[in-house]
């Protein structure tokens, strides 16, 4: 990027290396079938999980533990005392560790110690609502990136392609919450064209559970209610987080078909076309638009951790009750174990994507995978 | 790779630096002026855009004191109070904030603490990116591939969340300004890290195979000696892009922090994230300039040091440059060459007859015996 990182990073993606330098690529030579990279990308998942782990648990237990950084200052010394060889946090840190290792490998994340809940289920609760923005996002980015990217390439160094660059690095330099805020500000103050915040009316969210268990993807629910009206509200609220999320991986999105584009547009077969006398816009019909579409795949995976941080502003926002929201409100409560335990969960959510990610990118381009 | 012809290190030379074969001054040759000079159109305007709006940053930054009519901290002036969520005015150009201090000083001072956050994250991140990649790349080796996965799977990582664990240790959740400086510094090094490390390895990688190495090792150079002198010198030209698209992200993450209530402290320093997460509910009744001016600071930021980088992505890139700038760099050697065969000469002869021995040995009619 990422920045996105990640980015760009964030952001935007650094350039690639000239060599791919993953233990996937050792296995270029004496592999080169597409089972033996996919089965050496699946075992390089369980490293990463564990680095990822590894860096949070240290991170969070450098300083101290999470019953004193909770409560410090609001019980005594002996009360706090109790409560910690209570949590067994005591014990040598590297007993701990292993012991948390253990759990996380049978899917322990730990319980809250505000609300007492497990993490996992906190997850199952509010994931849903995260789910339905990513998605609503990404929709919104595809939809804005990629036909503007193809206008930006098509006319290259023209006042349009100008005006498009200049609108993606907007995009990029503006912070979620920011583009939040302003739209927040036209559509819903001023203009009152839009709800202000959150999913759904509370008419629409009572409709909604009248109906009976529902998957909380409230799209999903609101078409399973068959009223127009609360399908309407439903997609009403969403508008406004969509594009305050969508509009900055948009943003990444254009400058990257556009450089893509570019870039097929220079290569020998294309040439090779235009001598022939094919005309330019058939030349980027047919020749080079679809091999430039193919990196998108693999920056789309590289945007899953820029939009999970993204989600979280964006739900913050727009008051979106999703794992963003629920992170903040552990935040303020100082739970941290629950923050440990999303945070840590959200990393093992961004291993598992990248590795899909990649099985789709080398099963749609064969160069991928050696 | 056995090939160990010197027209090979001429050309990796030339690539470094383009067709300025004699008397450029070093100024010239500066990475940025040199993008200056070589960008045309559209490019250049991006590029120069993007080095005002950082220029404009800086010496806000700098000279905070100075420009700003009042201290971030500051309620009053003289006896009167300012008030809480006044609209502009003379006296407060830009209205003040929920808590009463002053918009447009609180927007100025904010300045330091993510000029703090950059210098920091980019300083730490530099120096052990490349030192970890240039001893991974150059000696290889299992500690090389242990290295690479660690780097792969950090570089993954949702820097915001990493921030929020990082905040969490160094601080306990209330900031004062060094606190939350340093939350988003380290946290974005971990981020950052891997990103140097990759390319400087990936480079390291490339260049140790290049005959001038090898050349080095053959008249018996330390391994010290190569990494630093014939190695690492030729593997940073991909460095610039990097650090400034990495400004960017250092703003956006100490603005992400600040906005989810790990900023700082408002009586310890002017947090542009920190103010515009309170002015979230301001928006709702219809306030605007609590909001308006920390966002706008942000994104002129952020914008400044992301057409730079992306300025320089494109100049180095050739596929991108601009057309007519390649046109340009393609004419200029050749408008060179008159002068240039001039001088084309052995250093130090004067004429042609020097190169010809003592006059006393040979003639026209060959060797007197």
């Amino acid at each position: 990027m990422t920045s996105t990182t990640t980015g760009a990073p964030t952001g935007v993606a650094p350039p690639e290396p000239t060599t791919p330098a993953t233990p996937a690529a050792k296995s270029r030579r004496s592999g080169g079938h597409l089972g033996s990279y996919l089965l050496v990308r699946f075992l390089l998942i369980f490293p990463t999980i564990f680095i990822l782990v590894t860096t949070v648990f240290v991170l969070m237990r450098a300083t101290g533990d999470p019953i004193t950084a909770s409560l410090g200052g609001r019980l005594t010394r002996a009360q706090l005392d109790e409560r910690i060889a209570e949590a067994g946090y005591d014990r040598p840190i590297l007993v701990q560790y292993l012991e948390y290792l253990g759990n996380i490998f049978r899917g322990d994340f730990g319980t809250t110690i505000s609300d007492n809940r497990p993490v996992t289920e906190v997850v199952m609760t509010y994931g849903a609502a995260t789910l339905e923005l990513a998605f609503y996002a990404l929709l919104v980015a595809l939809l804005v990136g990629i036909p503007l990217g193809r206008i930006a390439a098509a006319r290259r160094d023209k006042g349009v392609d100008a005006s498009l660059r200049i609108t993606g690095i907007l995009a990029y330099a503006t912070p979620v919450f920011f583009a939040g805020i302003l739209l927040k500000l036209i559509f819903s103050v001023w203009l009152g064209w839009l709800p202000v915040a959150g999913r759904a009316s509370t008419d629409a969210q009572i409709e909604i559970q009248r109906n009976g268990a529902g998957t909380g993807l409230f799209i999903v629910d609101a078409i399973a209610t068959g009223d127009p009206a609360v399908v309407l509200d439903v997609l009403e609220h969403a508008i406004l987080p969509a594009l305050a999320l969508g509009l900055l991986t948009g943003g990444i999105f254009l400058r990257l078909v556009r450089t893509n584009v570019i870039g097929t547009l220079s290569t020998g077969y294309v040439e090779a076309a235009r001598s022939r006398g094919v005309n330019e816009r058939r030349l980027l019909r047919q020749h080079a638009w679809r091999p430039a579409l193919v990196p998108i795949i693999t920056v789309i995976g590289l945007q899953v951790a820029l939009l999970l941080s993204g989600a979280v502003l964006t739900e913050k926002t727009f008051e979106w009750k999703g794992l963003g929201f629920q992170l903040v409100q552990y935040l303020l409560a100082r739970d941290f174990v629950a923050v440990q335990g999303l945070v840590v969960l959200l990393a093992v959510v961004v291993a598992l994507t990248n590795f899909v990610v990649d099985v789709i990118a080398a099963l749609v381009d064969p160069r991928i995978r050696y | 790779m056995t090939d160990t012809s010197l027209p090979e290190v001429g050309l990796a030379v030339a690539h470094a630096a383009p067709p300025t074969p004699e008397h450029t001054s070093l100024w010239k040759r500066l990475p940025v002026v040199r993008h200056v000079r070589t960008s045309v159109g559209l490019q250049r305007t991006m590029l120069v855009t993007g080095l005002v709006l950082v220029l404009v940053f800086v010496v806000t930054a700098v000279f905070a004191p100075l420009l700003a009519p009042y201290g971030y901290a500051q309620l009053s002036s003289g006896d009167v109070n300012f008030g809480s969520q006044q609209p502009p005015s003379a006296e407060n150009l830009l209205g003040t904030t929920v808590g009463g201090y002053d918009v447009l000083s609180r927007t100025i001072w904010g300045a330091r603490p993510a000029i703090l956050v950059i210098i920091v994250a980019v300083t730490l991140s530099i120096f052990a990116g490349v030192a970890l990649g240039l001893v991974s790349g150059y000696f290889g080796g299992w500690v090389d591939r242990v290295l690479v996965v660690i780097a792969d799977a950090l570089f993954a990582f949702p820097s915001l969340l990493l921030a929020i664990v990082v905040a969490i240790v160094i601080s306990g959740g209330q900031s004062s300004m060094w606190g939350g400086v340093m939350a988003a510094a380290i946290s974005l090094s971990v981020v950052m890290i891997p990103q140097y490390f990759r390319v400087v390895r990936a480079e390291v990688v490339r260049v140790k195979a290049e005959a001038f190495v090898e050349s080095a090792r053959v008249i018996g150079a330390g391994h010290l000696r190569i990494m630093g002198r014939h190695v690492l010198r030729n593997s940073t030209r991909t460095l610039p892009l990097i650090l400034t698209l990495n400004c960017s992200e250092a703003v956006l993450t100490l603005a992400g922090l600040g906005f989810l209530g790990f900023g700082i402290e408002p009586t310890a320093a002017a947090d542009w994230g920190y103010d515009l997460s309170k002015s979230l509910s301001d928006v709702t009744s219809g306030i605007w300039w609590t909001a308006v001016p920390p966002g706008v600071a942000i994104v002129l930021t952020v914008l400044g040091a992301t057409l730079v980088g992306e300025s320089l992505n494109d100049l180095a890139d050739p596929r991108l440059r601009t057309r007519r700038a390649a046109k340009a760099a393609a004419l200029s050697p050749v408008t060179a060459v008159p002068g240039g065969v001039a001088t084309d000469r052995v250093p130090g002869v004067e004429s042609i007859d020097e190169l010809e021995g003592p006059s006393d040995l040979f003639d026209e009619n060959g060797p007197r015996s």
